[in-house]
């Protein structure tokens, strides 16, 4: 009798096992049609990469200022409408309520820069410069010199560094506007350039430069104020509210960062456009990544049908199905999302955007999402052949390819 | 040759086309004993194929009663079934059917993945099996740099490499040319006469069944010698 030296230690199996002696095979299944599982990976890739842009934008666009300084801050503004101005003399009420610390005109010029063809990226506002510092004690880079000098020149401003540096303007520059909201053109000089505000973008110049330029009507656009205390702000609106309720110029206070949040409310639509446009890509992704994977399968049909002959289970083909569509699709994701991550975190949004988008973060929840998502592609891409493989037996999987 | 290793009695397979049922195995029944080499021979759609799956237990008889090494095949569920094939049973089919990606050690490695075997040990017993169909020198090769006769000699590899008592064949020499044929007949002769291995052979070429050692053949469903 012919010696095998073959000897079979017959145990029990266990998944942990099977999975540690799998990888190499799924790896190479995966690879098999090496431009299939390219196209696969990139197509994973790219609609990761445009879901997870989609969600930074929409961050972007409707995400407020969120620090403390927002809920301090407070926005008075006519009841009827932000269009509408409020008169001047209102001044000495406000000033005289208790709980407020600093108040000044913030009135939104909305002037055309002569750099500028047909859209200003960056808001122009005109305050008194001598009691909005403690509403901008946040500003850095404005040296003690640079503000007494903005205080002490009308026809001055300080301006944010984002604006100085795409413009590449500095100190001691001088800036035109053309009205577009008040009948005047204006030219700035710039006495100061700051930074670390919530928003570096904005230019503040004089209240009273803008009152000479328009013929001193008497009215400022809002009033900014700064409450003593968080637990103060909410007294603070209810009671600059009644201050003025049934006067001719009824007013509407609230917190900086609600006041930017009814601003976010007009985005609604689009935040439902990129919800919708979000979902249909998810959708895409899902049909491309099953059809694939379903294709992948049935070539294999007749493979699978010998590794059931030789007693690989359902679950263990489960498992190599699972396993190969899964890593396609979070191979996909770590490019897509991966990428978007890096890429946004080394390029220069603001300079691309022109401005309009500030930071473009991609935050750990987005990747999250991202990799939610690849993990249910990847089950949904290999349910359909799992049903087919289980539903076909060992003689029917030799059949189908005979 | 010892006991006898598979019992068929009053064995059938009936497949329902439609609302046509056509029988394929007609109460068979046959006994294969241990270390036999058994040739079963027909015309197409003659049952053999069946009689084979129902043997290997990739396939279910209507009625009738298949004991292998004294179990009945039928009556295992499907997860018992998947783990009696893999001990108890080697297969080698006509296409070969080796995966295209993995190399020939790969090749006759897979049915041990499925059993408690380390890296090392699982390396010895598929170097033993693929010394013993002579392709040692192989290993690394992936099926389409082997020759026809070289990939059939892969897959033997793999059917025994869980040294199962039995190795089903279905018409292992179909694709090879008459030398291929030769050396895999011959490594099958080997197993049956000088390690004992059950084997069973569908084929329909005289001169192959010729290498078994009994030849039993099958027309409509039926023994008829």
């Amino acid at each position: 009798m012919l010696e095998l030296g073959i000897s079979l230690e017959l145990g029990c199996w266990s998944l942990e096992l099977f999975l540690m002696n799998l990888p190499s095979f799924i790896l190479k299944n995966a690879l098999r049609n090496k431009r299939r599982a390219l196209l696969s990976v990139l197509s994973v890739a790219m609609s990761l990469f445009l879901l997870v842009t989609l969600q930074v934008a929409l961050r972007e666009l409707t995400n407020p200022i969120n620090d403390e300084g927002s809920s301090l801050r407070i926005i008075v503004r006519n009841k009827v409408s932000l269009a509408q101005p409020l008169p001047a003399r209102q001044f000495q009420t406000l000033d005289r309520i208790p709980g407020i610390v600093a108040v000044t005109p913030f009135s939104f010029y909305g002037g055309l820069y002569k750099g500028d063809e047909k859209f200003t990226s960056f808001a122009q506002f005109a305050v008194d410069p001598e009691r909005s510092l403690p509403l901008i004690c946040d500003a850095k880079g404005v040296t003690k010199d640079q503000l007494d000098a903005w205080i002490a020149d009308r026809t001055s401003c300080i301006l944010g560094k984002m604006t100085a540096d795409r413009y590449g303007l500095k100190v001691g520059d001088r800036m035109q506007f053309t009205g577009q909201i008040y009948p005047c053109d204006l030219e700035l000089k710039i006495a100061g350039i700051y930074y670390g505000t919530a928003d570096d973008r904005n230019l503040m110049f004089h209240q009273k430069y803008l009152d000479e330029a328009v013929g001193n009507p008497g009215t400022v656009g809002t009033w900014w104020l700064l409450a003593a205390s968080i637990a103060e702000a909410p007294l603070v609106t209810d009671r600059i509210n009644k201050a003025f309720a049934n006067t001719s110029a009824e007013v509407r206070a609230e917190s900086e960062r609600a006041f930017v949040l009814g601003f976010v409310s007009m985005w609604a639509n689009i935040k439902t456009l990129i919800g919708g446009i979000s979902i249909v890509v998810v959708f895409a992704l899902i049909l491309v990544t099953v059809s694939t994977m379903s294709m992948a399968i049935r070539e294999r049909f007749r493979e699978l049908a010998i590794l059931k002959a030789i007693g690989f289970k359902r679950r263990e083909l489960f498992v190599l199905i699972l396993a190969e569509s899964f890593g396609l699709a979070m191979f996909g994701a770590l490019i897509g999302a991966g990428g978007a991550w890096a890429l946004f975190n080394n390029i220069n949004i603001q300079k691309m955007t022109n401005g309009m988008f500030l930071m473009f973060e991609v935050t750990p929840q987005m990747l999250g999402m991202a990799f939610a998502v690849a993990a249910l592609l990847g089950l949904l891409s290999a349910l359909l052949p799992m049903i087919n493989v289980a539903r076909t037996s060992v003689v029917q999987g030799l059949k189908t390819l005979d | 040759m010892s006991a006898n290793i598979v019992t068929i009695r009053n064995l059938s397979k009936i497949y329902q086309q439609g609302d046509i049922n056509v029988t394929a195995l007609d109460n068979i029944s046959l006994d294969i004993a241990g270390g036999e080499f058994l040739s079963l021979m027909g015309p197409s759609g003659s049952g053999k194929s069946t009689l084979l799956h129902i043997i290997a237990g990739i396939d279910r008889p209507t009625n009738g009663e298949c004991r292998v090494q004294d179990i009945d095949v039928a009556k295992l569920n499907e997860s018992q079934l998947a783990d009696w094939r893999n001990q108890n049973v080697g297969f080698v089919f006509q296409t070969f059917n080796l995966i295209p990606v993995l190399t020939a050690y790969e090749n006759v490695e897979l049915p041990l993945l499925l059993t408690r075997m380390n890296r090392a040990e699982r390396r010895k017993q598929v170097e033993t099996a693929l010394e013993i169909v002579g392709l040692a020198d192989r290993a690394k090769h992936l099926p389409k740099q082997l020759s026809g006769g070289q990939e059939q000699r892969v897959a033997i590899a793999r059917a025994l490499v869980t040294d199962p008592a039995l190795v089903v064949a279905d018409e292992p020499t179909g694709n090879l040319d008459s030398h291929s044929a030769q050396e895999v007949l011959g490594v099958l002769r080997t197993l049956s006469r000088d390690a004992g291995k059950t084997v069973i052979m569908v084929t329909h070429d005289p001169k192959a069944a010729a290498f078994g050692s009994r030849q039993i053949h099958l027309e409509k469903g039926e023994l008829t010698k």
